[in-house]
């Protein structure tokens, strides 16, 4: 593997942290949305600029400071982290344009700490994406966590405490709980932590010593929401709903997963987990959350919590998909982090746009609602298309591929779960686009003169729906860089 | 000039504490401005000392040109050097932050309460260059005696928690005065480099046990080592602030360092690691110690309280991690001298601050903080991470150092306290952190206090303060270099791993 | 019997030292008063002195001054002549100077601080003063 020595990844993490004081001293709210757009435009181009050279085999490295012996904090870019960071890093930019629409539509107080908040967290997105090894890793997710409290209990009320309470319980009590003392484990058995292709800790210690390591970094990275520790994200959905849109549905949600992918890939490497059945493993605390989340979503009827629910179960395809071990179900996983970003952001923007445009956020109160803001609910129609997996949203390729996995894999019993947990987004988005649509006029809870949220809300939201239907049909770089990951991981 | 450092570094304190007390008569603007200048030139000593350490190894100084064992030698390696630095750097951010603190508080007694600062910092600078272990003795005297002073300025129970601190740092010292009377009557010796190469002829004699576990016992209850921590929470609770910020980062630290000096330099590793068969009882009560500091911090009821527990806490930490007996265990417990006096340092300053606005230190004081002292509450955030242990500050990684010191050990229990405390820390500092962000602070029943309107404290606290955070990250960045350089030298080979 | 008792009478010194601390500690630890608190402390660190002065003190030694005899006589005495065993060691004689200082100074500090405390709560009873703030 060819490395290039490049400062990029370096700049494109500081690049959000660069701005946040241009944003708090900004005069007025139009001159700190626009810094906001220029860091996310610079950010997004110097992603950009990165993709020829992963696409055509080489890796861009860059080492910032020499912590612990064979520890530095550095940067590596490999397809699978330049995956991540391109899906985190445009859907900054549509969630700023939202951001303007919905905050101002709502007339949120504090925007500029809002803003400032959500740059670091991107920043810490990108770190986490382009971590070299697990100790870089850790500190950008932990800066994640810290950098997201704010905007987690954003309303600053009794509900906000509760949950901002509940949010930093769950991410830093598992992340310093099982995270840092088997990150220190895995250092003392193999004396590194840089993410290698194959894995580096095979050889090193007993089975029943890795099965508890394997746990201990499943479970602690809290932010993949694997049941039992999913309370956070439901308990998050009091923040705003730009928040909880590219927080909760794209940057943290996807940082744990993402985290537990390079753990499983990087760490323990697919040979280790097939020789010590751990796979397996994966594959059934995976699948428990994909059923148990999909069968309590299908109970919900605040739309926010419902797609949060939704979040804990397509989050687990993804785990479910490495859990495979084979190429095809790990080119279908990474995938799903981009198809599933696309998609779920549209919901989320969906829902948000809905509350803006007539304070609704049940599902109950939405009958009718299709005839009057029309564009939003396509929108929310394609993007649920996209989650369930049906063409012709993108969504439908991730999972084409998941499937594939499981027969090659030959794992029929996860065949079945993720055909069940189909059937089950299925029965919990159609109903609210049926009813939204095709309800009888009389039924409508709405009068004539609710109409569209404003521009800066819909906009985005047509766009990600786009998007997420273009995937399908055009899935590069995406398609490439999932497999790319997926043949450097099986060692292919 | 540069050959007579390690003199300067007490002389210089030592003079100008007098001519402090002269200034306090005759005028009494200028005590401040001598008390920067001494300071200055201890930092700038201090930092040469440890620049002329790493590139020329350790430095002997003969105090009037006595040859050891018969006068008394000063001999600074790189651990005295880095303790050193720290010490100066610190007691210098502190003078200047709480000027204006000082000025208001004690207008009267300004020339007094600059002179004992002066002191203070003179002895914690001789406890740590010294090579002589009776020299110690005296210079922990001085530092105790001008640290009762000080803290005996503070308001409401003061005077009785100083007295309390006054019994209990008695017994301490004269406990350690007494140990080395029994490593005097076997070795005919107080200088330590002499005492070490005598000692191997005698690793089996019981006085040598005795004198180790004397001298042990009254080093703990100088630096408040669970289950003899008593005086140290009311002491630091009801000192001023601008005692509080200058005694809590450095005194229990430079305690620890008295300790790793005995262990290491004095008593050397083979007698303590493999003749005594001590170490696991040792580190089994700095178990006890960081549970029981978490556990009280967590029943506290006001800020400084808690903090005064969370020292407790970490006290533990680090006489753990100096007993776990291997190369990593030792390396985090002298980076977390470093390390503990820094944040210590940051999150009291903050702690200061609030206290110069609301004159309070309750938790409820603390309610709106992050909208009406911002720039404090950073520096304050900061702290509060870096003694929770997120990367990249330096508290981070001194607490990776001991956990894989424990882990190398086997000694889990130790990092299950480790994590524990951490986990508890969390709690703590987010407690706090939530009572400043919500603009109506933690009341649940009741219509709350109207919130007064005020701004930030003075440029001349938050500058310093935000330079301490600043260092927090910068420390934690340089950990690498650190442990390269300074503090690998010191481990002596005799620890393998 | 005299097998157990020759230790102790071997080294009295220690005992007396022994028996001496633990007045004092005694004192601070069970007296309710902050005078007799502070009197044990002093009869604490008188105790640790009387242990170095007596491990300095040797059975038949004199003063640490070498006698040049009446006539004066020169400095340069060889070493062979001078028998350590007939000269008492100074050191730690010398060492408890400073130790006593330390100690007067002691005493001082918490005199003061018992006065600053006798003027805030009027009384030097620990209870008192104890269920005085209790009370605030």
């Amino acid at each position: 593997m060819e490395t290039v020595l490049s400062i990029k990844p370096l700049l494109a993490v500081l690049i959000p942290l660069l701005v946040v004081p241009i944003l708090v001293s900004s005069r007025t709210p139009n001159v700190r949305e626009a810094w906001t757009f220029v860091a996310a435009i610079v950010k997004l181009s110097i992603v950009i600029s990165m993709i020829p050279a992963v696409l055509s085999g080489r890796e861009l490295v860059c080492t910032v400071a020499q912590v612990i012996p064979g520890v530095p904090i550095a940067f590596r870019v490999d397809a699978l982290g330049m995956l991540f960071a391109l899906v985190a890093a445009s859907l900054w930019m549509v969630t700023s344009a939202y951001s303007i629409g919905y905050m101002r539509g709502l007339k949120e107080h504090s925007q500029t700490r809002y803003f400032s908040f959500f740059a670091i967290a991107l920043s810490a997105t990108m770190g986490v994406a382009f971590s070299e090894n697990l100790l870089t890793l850790y500190l950008f997710y932990e800066m994640l966590s810290l950098a997201t409290f704010p905007l987690v209990t954003h309303h600053q009320d009794a509900k906000a405490r509760t949950s901002g309470r509940k949010y930093l319980a769950y991410i830093l009590g598992t992340s310093i709980g099982l995270v840092l003392p088997a990150m220190i484990l895995c250092y003392h058995l193999s004396g590194t932590l840089t993410f290698s292709d194959q894995g580096f800790l095979a050889g090193t210690g007993s089975s029943p010593l890795m099965t508890v390591l394997l746990f201990m970094f499943v479970f602690g990275f809290a932010k993949a929401a694997i049941i039992p520790f999913h309370g956070w994200l439901p308990a998050a959905m009091v923040a705003p709903t730009p928040v909880s849109a590219l927080l909760h549905a794209v940057a943290v949600v996807k940082v744990g997963v993402f985290s537990i992918v390079r753990v499983l890939t990087g760490m323990f490497g697919i040979d280790l987990l097939a020789s010590l059945n751990l796979g397996i493993m994966v594959c059934v605390i995976a699948s428990c959350t994909i059923l148990t989340a999909s069968l309590i979503a299908l109970s919900q009827d605040n739309l926010k919590r419902l797609l949060a629910f939704s979040t804990i179960g397509q989050l687990s395809y993804i785990i479910l998909g490495v859990g495979l071990l084979s190429p095809k179900g790990i080119t279908g996983g990474v995938l799903h982090i981009a198809m599933h970003a696309f998609g779920k952001i549209t919901l989320f923007f969906c829902a948000g746009a809905i509350f803006v445009a007539t304070g609704k956020r049940n599902i109950s109160e939405m009958v009718g609602i299709g005839k009057r803001m029309p564009v939003t609910m396509t929108a929310f129609f394609i993007g649920a298309l996209s989650i369930t997996g049906l063409p012709p949203a993108g969504g439908f390729l991730s999972k084409w591929y998941l499937v594939l996995g499981t027969l090659q894999a030959d794992q029929l019993a996860v065949l079945v779960v993720l055909l069940v947990s189909s059937l089950l987004n299925a029965a919990y988005f159609m109903p609210i686009v049926y009813r939204a649509f095709f309800c009888p006029a009389e039924k409508a809870m709405f009068e004539n003169r609710v109409r569209e949220a404003p521009a800066f809300c819909v906009v985005p939201l047509v766009l990600t729906a786009l998007i997420s239907i273009i995937l399908l049909f055009y899935p590069e770089p995406f398609f490439s860089l999932a497999c790319m990951a997926a043949q450097r991981f099986t060692g292919g | 000039m540069s050959h007579h450092y390690p003199a300067l570094l007490v002389t210089v304190p030592l003079l100008c504490a007098l001519f402090i007390s002269i200034a306090g008569w005759l005028k009494r603007r200028l005590c401040f401005p001598i008390a920067v200048a001494a300071l200055s030139v201890a930092t700038t000593v201090s930092m040469g000392l440890l620049w002329r350490v790493l590139k020329e190894g350790v430095v002997l100084y003969r105090l009037g040109g006595w040859e050891p064992p018969w006068g008394i030698a000063y001999r600074v390696d790189h651990l005295n050097a880095l303790v050193l630095t720290v010490i100066a750097v610190v007691a210098l951010l502190n003078l200047i932050a709480t000027q204006r603190e000082v000025k208001e508080a004690f207008s009267e007694k300004i020339g007094a309460f600059y002179t004992l600062y002066i002191l203070l910092v003179t002895g914690l600078f001789g406890i740590v260059v010294t090579g002589d272990a009776f020299n110690l003795y005296v210079l922990l005297e001085i530092t105790s005696l001008t640290s009762y002073g000080l803290i005996a300025m503070g308001e409401d129970r003061a005077p009785l928690a100083s007295l309390n601190y006054v019994y209990m740092g008695t017994i301490g010292a004269c406990f350690y005065l007494l140990g080395i009377g029994y490593l005097y009557m076997v070795t005919g010796s107080l200088n330590m480099t002499d005492i070490a190469s005598i000692l191997p002829g005698l690793h089996h004699s019981r006085v040598l046990v005795v004198a180790f576990i004397i001298c042990m016992v009254g080093v703990w209850l100088k630096m408040a080592f669970f289950p003899l921590h008593a005086w140290l929470p009311n002491a630091y609770t009801y000192a001023p602030a601008p005692v509080t910020s200058l005694i809590a980062p450095l005194m229990t630290k430079v305690m620890i360092y008295v300790m790793i000096r005995l262990l290491l330099t004095v008593f050397t590793p083979q007698f303590i690691f493999s003749i005594l068969t001590l170490k696991t009882t040792v580190v089994y009560l700095s178990v006890i110690a960081i549970v029981m500091g978490a556990v009280l911090a967590l029943g506290a009821r006001n800020v400084k309280k808690m903090l005064t527990y969370v020292i407790v806490a970490e006290v533990g930490y680090m006489v753990g991690g100096a007993w776990l007996g291997n190369r990593a265990g030792l390396t985090g417990a002298i980076l977390h001298i470093a390390n503990d006096a820094l944040m210590t340092l940051c999150i009291f300053l903050a702690v200061g601050n609030v206290m110069y606005k609301v004159k309070g230190y309750g938790f409820d004081d603390f309610r709106g903080m992050f909208t009406r002292m911002p720039f404090t509450m950073m520096g304050f955030t900061a702290g509060a991470l870096s003694i929770i242990g997120v990367p990249p500050t330096c508290g981070f990684f001194s607490k990776w150092y001991l956990i894989s010191g424990g882990i190398e050990a086997g000694h889990y229990g130790f990092v299950a306290a480790l994590i524990f405390s951490s986990l508890v820390n969390t709690v703590l500092f987010f407690k706090i952190i939530e009572i400043g962000y919500y603009p109506n602070g933690n009341v649940h029943h009741g219509e709350p206090a109207p919130l007064r309107a005020m701004g930030e404290a003075p440029l001349s606290m938050v500058v310093p303060l935000l330079i301490v955070a600043a260092g927090l990250f910068g420390v934690g960045l340089y950990t690498g270099d650190i442990v390269t350089y300074v503090i690998n030298p010191i481990i002596p080979a005799a620890i393998v791993h | 019997m005299s097998d157990l008792l020759l230790p102790v009478i071997d080294h009295y010194n220690h005992w007396i030292y022994v028996i001496l601390m633990m007045i004092g500690l005694y004192a601070m630890i069970a007296k309710k008063n902050l005078i007799k608190k502070i009197v044990g402390m002093n009869i604490f660190q008188t105790a640790i002195i009387l242990f170095y002065v007596s491990i300095g003190a040797k059975q038949g030694a004199t003063i640490p001054i070498i006698d040049h005899g009446p006539l004066g006589g020169s400095h340069d005495v060889p070493t062979s002549v001078i028998e350590a065993s007939n000269y008492i060691n100074p050191l730690p004689h010398v060492l408890m100077l400073t130790a006593i200082v330390v100690a007067v100074a002691t005493l001082g500090v918490a005199l003061a601080l018992a006065i600053k405390v006798y003027n805030r709560y009027e009384t030097l009873e620990e209870d008192e003063i104890l269920s005085q703030i209790r009370e605030r």
